[in-house]
């Protein structure tokens, strides 16, 4: 599935339900050209920035990380974490390629719990 | 387990169902006029940014070293409201000041049918406030701890703990199994201690102005509900010690809703369908409101607080954002 195939189909779905989902409107609300949001629904033309799409994310409920991948961008956020560490991070994310997602979770931080 | 994911708390249980998962994120709003109107929706202008307590554990009191959990800052009576965001089933259970938010009972980590005592996701996709009465909700406010206001204040006569609490209980794998593939056949048919800091940082949430939300019966039943859950202490920092404790600038202080409301911004209503909801909690009716209680203690009216006419309001459905654009 390319970019912009998957916005057009969470937005044909999300318009299904309420015409505010229009390319008119979407367009509108995330502060582009309907003709440029349509371009891109189309893949006529690259996906757009990183802002836009983090707009694009928020107005249809999408994982902003995800439209980027699809985009074929990193987020701005986690190119500074790597940069600030390059050869931690490059060392550790080629560690964790192949381990199965549940167990990539369990490396995560967890929010401890206490006595309360 | 909870993990902490771009300002919101995400509760997964992996060891029930790989799709066991569920945010929720604390939105900064307008405080609705305390003038006993009812009054829609208002906007969510962000998300409050979160911090692990453990991470600042140099310049917090002890007792929050101890509870563990996440700290966020809070103006003096600044609202917020609760964003849930999940598409796997979970019963969730919300307390100011240990004090259930739906019910006004003692905090107790169990869930309880009679009466309802927690909300289900993604069925409620936000909690903006106390249940006082059937489709009305008293807004959540902070205030310093010690002066009264608070929720915990008004029903226990103590000032003890403050802040938020969240523990979540997935549902049962074979029962949501069961659901999705009744789904599925609908959809075949048819084609979400070193150093004490200064006082005073504690806050807690009181009871604001009223506003129309609707809080939803269990259509689910008790008996769907893992017995596994996971918690959250949320410590409520005043914003004016935020940069102490963390080096961060918090974030401003909303609008006024009379100024929100007359820049022609955007209120909501929303429509959970035929969903049957709860009734309110006379405990929790029986609370003075922020601003009764503070001409109740001599201390006038409170700012900003001048009755506003919503001019906009946009009806929502399910899985919509409740976003000002502000």
């Amino acid at each position: 599935m390319t970019f912009g195939s998957h916005i057009r189909a969470v937005r044909e779905r999300a318009r299904q339900g309420d015409p505010a989902f229009s390319v008119r409107q979407v367009a509108a609300r995330v502060g582009v050209e309907p003709a440029y949001l349509s371009k891109i629904e189309r893949d006529q033309v690259a996906p757009p920035s990183e802002a836009t799409i983090r707009r694009l994310a928020a107005e249809l409920g999408e994982d902003a990380d995800m439209l980027l991948a699809l985009a074929g961008k990193v987020s701005s956020d986690l190119r500074q974490i790597i940069v600030g560490r390059p050869k931690l991070f490059a060392d550790l994310l080629r560690e964790l390629k192949t381990l199965p997602d549940h167990a990539i979770v369990r490396l995560v931080r967890e929010v401890r719990d206490g006595d309360w | 387990m909870i993990t902490l994911e771009h300002d919101s708390l995400t509760f997964r249980f992996p060891d029930i169902h790989a799709d066991a998962r569920c945010s929720v994120s604390f939105q900064r709003t307008l405080r609705i006029p305390d003038d006993n109107r009812e009054y829609p929706l208002p906007p969510g202008l962000g998300s409050f940014p979160l911090r692990h307590v453990d991470d600042y554990a140099d310049n917090v009191p002890p007792a929050w070293r101890k509870r563990g959990g996440v700290l966020m800052p809070m103006h003096q009576s600044e609202a917020m409201w609760l964003n849930f965001h999940a598409s796997y089933p979970m019963a969730i259970k919300v307390a100011a000041g240990k004090i259930n938010a739906v019910t006004g009972d003692a905090w107790s980590n169990k869930l309880r049918a009679e009466p309802q005592d927690y909300l289900v996701v993604p069925a409620q996709p936000w909690l903006d406030g106390f249940c006082v009465a059937k489709g009305t909700i008293r807004q959540f406010v902070a205030m310093r701890l010690g002066e009264g206001y608070t929720a915990e204040e008004q029903l226990t006569g103590e000032a003890k703990h403050g802040g938020l609490q969240i523990i979540a209980y997935p549902m049962r794998a074979a029962e949501y199994r069961k659901r999705m593939r009744a789904r599925e056949a609908v959809l075949a048919k048819e084609v979400c201690e070193r150093q004490a800091p200064q006082a005073p940082a504690d806050m807690g949430l009181a009871p604001g102005g009223l506003m129309r939300q609707e809080i939803y019966e269990d259509e689910h039943g008790i008996g769907a509900w893992a017995r596994k859950s996971s918690r959250c202490f949320v410590h409520l920092l005043n914003s004016v010690r935020f940069f102490a404790v963390t080096g961060a600038e918090p974030p401003n202080k909303p609008p006024t809703a009379a100024d929100y409301s007359n820049a022609g911004l955007p209120w909501f209503d929303y429509y959970g369908g035929d969903q049957a909801a709860l009734e309110g909690a006379k405990k929790l009716a029986g609370m003075s409101s922020v601003a009764a209680k503070s001409w109740q203690k001599g201390e006038g009216a409170l700012p900003g607080n001048d009755p506003a006419t919503p001019k906009v309001i946009h009806k929502l459905g399910e899985r919509q954002v409740r976003d000002s654009g502000w």
